[in-house]
């Protein structure tokens, strides 16, 4: 249990402009999960990569059961038995699982051999999985257990995992909770990376907290409040997010018996959803990725127009109206995908800040665009939401992920909106930014907006909504207040159960 | 090793450099190729740039030559390029020249031998609405039928060939022709002469339309919203849906202007420098208009340049085929590897080049 399986020293990795780790050391022992936190931008993900032979560090050595390890590619690494399961899959849609669990392996067995191997190792580990069934079928959760097996068929000694539970229900992070505790218990270590605190103090015996690519901290996460241990992360206290709670006026936004077909082969028909939203509520839809979140969204932008009688804002039905229609009527919304949905990536901030807030703003007469205007309305979008960039004539793409979204959610919260619905609003933010995407969010609807936020992100849903449903497979479940819901029926709603059941061999 | 590395944001330097680069490497390896026909590159080269504009026994008839032959270049290259910046590939710009022409000339001649300065006007509109209907096929089959309307447009163009040939012998040919094919001369009818403006400098309505029209695109890409709306098409077709655009609208647009200038063009042509229809009326205008749009970056000002340019290398070509002997292939390669440079440097602008072993990239 002691014993140092991967010691790291000194590890310095530099980019253009930034110093991505900063001499960084410390140990993983044999059979221990060992929690890599930081917030984005950290370093956590270069650490990784050069753990994983992706790239090479500027300085430093790192050593494998005592001997010098120095992986020039990803294959060099499994084959001293390393391995990890990426944030993103790559899997392909139109192969099965066996399929793709080939794919991934130097000299795959015979197809008969490797199903056997699948099913041994996914009873073994309660990850039920059919290796005959195409990937494009699974859901989020069932994918990550093909990256999972796929690792665990080389017998790793030190398994990463990058952000596991982020597409997950809570039933699912229990399952593939027990599954690394019993990896632990047969010595593999797990490095495991995520800025979700609490999982952290429930899973990890040990936990290295990087600040700005420098080792700030270690502690022991089962001893540490989540607070405590985020503003380690952050290197400051912040301030929770403080909801005021009004009586909910008017009924602001109907959906009513929304049906949509898929948009395409592997999208979600929406089915049948309706509910109300009222003015000064913050209403949250949670939800597995995949589930109809962005149909949903693209409906209420009006990108994809419904049938008559399906959407009405403040009375009018806005159904066939398009999106621009719809902003003149104060109904604004944030779709998930920041960089070519939110917004245009090599156009500048100034003009991804006409895209939304044109007509609203008035940065738009007789059809001419006044820049100045604009400039302005960006600028002041810029200042308000803490965007970091060196000013409104940088292009979408140059800005990180975080700060664009605070962009591109400011944007929409600076046009005082009477219905705003985000997605994924704080997705890849650092926690003071998203305390503050949050506190905006709030103080939107105690001045009397009414707020739909659907997120993958429960902690956040709970912390700001007021009522709580759950998409699952285009449908939307009963509304209820949060206040009365704990976090088993929450899994429930979110319609986890249909894969609960434990790893059965062979159907 | 040589690696790409990607930029934050386009570099503005490259932006304006490219072309540069694509002509001088054009000349290197163009220089290289006359010099492997036998002919010397030195000479190739001064021929095809220098002479047409000041050697004294060419220039007084090249320079006009200069705009007349780029107006038409640079008319359809702005309609084109409106429509390359939001994506839509509109490749059958010269089927809309011709059809402009025939729809221009026809309006006209169906009012011979009538005198009226509003005959020429109203040969305008017609020639800019021939290339609208001629340009608006393929756009309504895309709408409607979700067809690819590069194949369409270029399709097209063969169709409006063929038309050509079939009105120049048929219902145009001038009745006092004396049999043969071709329409009666509209530079010679007073109604329909599009004149030069300012003598001897090839300066006809065309190019003066030309130069307007980089004006209004300069202005329409830059300040209204519906050149922006443009760009956001072509930028993020996704965005440009969240954005409210219609995408439908915007290839009716964009392919209905392209058709009408195209036709506009075709119109100014068989009214003055050609001077009537003739089965050899089309002269390839709508397809190297394609070359300039994007020498020009799908900028206003430069396809302006780039139009110039092309003319000259036309010219240039020429005036080498007569004074040379070098064979008319050689100086559509030549104008080919202009392009392929121009598309080829084009990556410095998003990326900048390193030499020596990185890192391995995920």
């Amino acid at each position: 249990m002691s014993n140092s399986l991967l010691s790291l020293s000194g590890l310095t990795k530099a980019y253009p402009g930034v110093v991505a780790n900063d001499d960084v050391s410390f140990d993983i022992r044999e059979g221990e999960i060992h929690a890599l936190l930081g917030e984005n931008g950290a370093g956590k993900s270069t650490l990784v990569k050069m753990i994983y032979g992706l790239v090479k560090p500027d300085s430093g050595t790192m050593t494998l059961r005592g001997a010098p390890y120095a992986p020039p590619e990803p294959s060099a690494a499994r084959k001293s038995g390393v391995a990890m399961v990426f944030q993103h899959f790559s899997l392909f849609d139109a192969l099965d699982v066996a399929e793709n669990v080939a794919l991934g392996m130097e000299t795959p067995p015979p197809r008969r051999d490797l199903a056997r191997q699948i099913r041994e190792v996914s009873e073994t580990y309660g990850l039920p999985l059919d290796p005959s069934r195409t990937v494009g079928t699974l859901s989020a959760g069932e994918r990550q257990r093909v990256e999972i097996i796929r690792c665990l068929l080389q017998n790793p000694q030190l398994l990463i995992m990058d952000e596991p539970t982020s597409v997950l229900t809570p039933q699912e992070v229990e399952i593939l909770f027990e599954t690394l505790r019993k990896l632990k218990s047969e010595g593999t270590a797990i490095l495991y990376i995520s800025h979700k605190l609490e999982e952290i103090r429930a899973l990890c015996d040990h936990a290295t907290i990087l600040r700005l690519g420098k080792k700030v901290a270690t502690c022991t996460p089962s001893e540490t409040t989540a607070r405590a241990m985020a503003e380690m992360m952050i290197g400051s206290s912040f301030a929770s997010p403080a909801s005021k709670h009004l009586t909910p006026g008017d009924v602001l936004l109907r959906v009513d018996n929304l049906t949509m077909p898929a948009p395409g082969a592997f999208g979600t028909p929406l089915r049948g959803i309706s509910f109300e939203l009222r003015a000064g509520e913050v209403l949250g839809f949670g939800g597995v990725a995949g589930n109809g979140q962005d149909e949903l969204l693209l409906a209420l932008s009006g990108e994809r127009t419904s049938p008559r009688g399906t959407i009405w804002v403040k009375g009018a039905d806005v159904s066939r109206d398009g999106p621009v229609d719809r902003r003149a009527a104060g109904f604004l919304t944030a779709p998930e995908e920041r960089l070519g949905h939110a917004a245009a990536p090599n156009m500048s901030l100034t003009e991804n800040a006409v895209l939304t807030a044109g007509r609203r703003q008035k940065l738009v007469k007789n059809g001419f665009i006044n820049w100045t205007r604009a400039d302005r309305f960006a600028a002041d979008v810029i200042k308000r939401f803490d965007v970091r960039t060196p000013g409104t004539h940088v292009a979408a793409r140059a800005l990180s992920g975080g700060n664009l979204q605070k962009f591109v959610i400011g944007r929409e919260v600076a046009q005082d909106p009477d219905i705003l619905v985000v997605n994924q609003p704080t997705w890849g933010v650092d926690a003071a930014a998203a305390a503050a995407i949050r506190q905006a969010l709030l103080d939107l609807a105690s001045k009397g907006a009414a707020i739909l936020v659907v997120s993958q992100d429960l902690d956040e849903l709970l912390e700001i909504a007021d009522r709580f449903g759950a998409l699952n497979e285009g449908r939307l479940s009963a509304l209820r207040p949060v206040a009365d819901l704990s976090i088993e029926e929450i899994g429930l709603m979110m319609g986890g159960a249909h894969d609960m059941e434990v790893a059965h061999v062979d159907g | 090793m040589i690696r790409l590395e990607k930029r934050p944001q386009p570099s503005k330097a490259w932006t304006v450099a490219t072309p540069i680069l694509a002509v001088i490497l054009t000349m290197i390896f163009g220089g290289i190729m006359f010099g492997l026909i036998g002919t010397s590159p030195f000479e190739a080269i001064r021929t095809i740039f220098w002479d047409p504009l000041f050697d004294p026994t060419f220039a007084a008839f090249s320079r006009p030559q200069l705009l007349v032959k780029a107006g038409p270049l640079i008319l359809i290259a702005i309609g084109l390029s409106i429509g390359f910046r939001a994506g839509i590939w509109n490749i059958g710009a010269e089927g809309q020249y011709i059809m402009g022409a025939i729809f221009g000339a026809g309006a006209g001649l169906a009012l011979y031998p009538m005198e009226s300065v509003l005959i020429l006007p109203l040969m305008i509109l017609a020639g800019a609405l021939g290339g609208w209907a001629w340009a608006m096929i393929p756009a309504l089959l895309k709408v409607k039928f979700g067809t690819n309307e590069i194949l369409v447009s270029l399709m097209l163009v063969y169709v409006a060939e063929n038309l050509l040939a079939s009105v120049s012998s048929g219902i145009l040919r001038n009745p006092e022709g004396m049999g043969f094919p071709g329409s009666r001369n509209l530079a010679q009818w007073s109604s329909s002469q599009n004149l030069e403006l300012i003598p001897n400098t090839g300066m006809h309505l065309g190019v003066l339309t030309a130069f307007i029209a980089v004006i209004l695109a300069y202005v329409l890409l830059t300040r209204h919203i519906q050149g922006f709306n443009i760009r956001l098409t072509g930028e993020a077709p996704r965005a440009a849906k969240f954005a409210g655009v219609s995408p439908a609208r915007t290839v009716l647009f964009c392919l209905g202007l392209a058709g009408a200038l195209a036709g506009m063009a075709g119109l100014f042509e068989v009214t003055g420098p050609a001077g009537q229809i003739t089965i050899d009326f089309g002269s390839g205008y709508g397809f190297t208009a394609i070359i300039v749009a994007f020498l020009g970056r799908l900028h206003p000002v430069g396809i302006l340049l780039a139009g110039l340019l092309m003319a000259l290398t036309y010219i240039g070509g020429e005036l080498a085929q007569l004074m040379l002997g070098v064979p008319g292939a050689s100086i559509q390669l030549f104008q080919g590897m202009l392009l392929f440079f121009l598309l080829g440097v084009d990556v410095l602008t998003n990326y900048r080049v390193r030499f020596g072993s990185g890192e391995v990239r995920a």
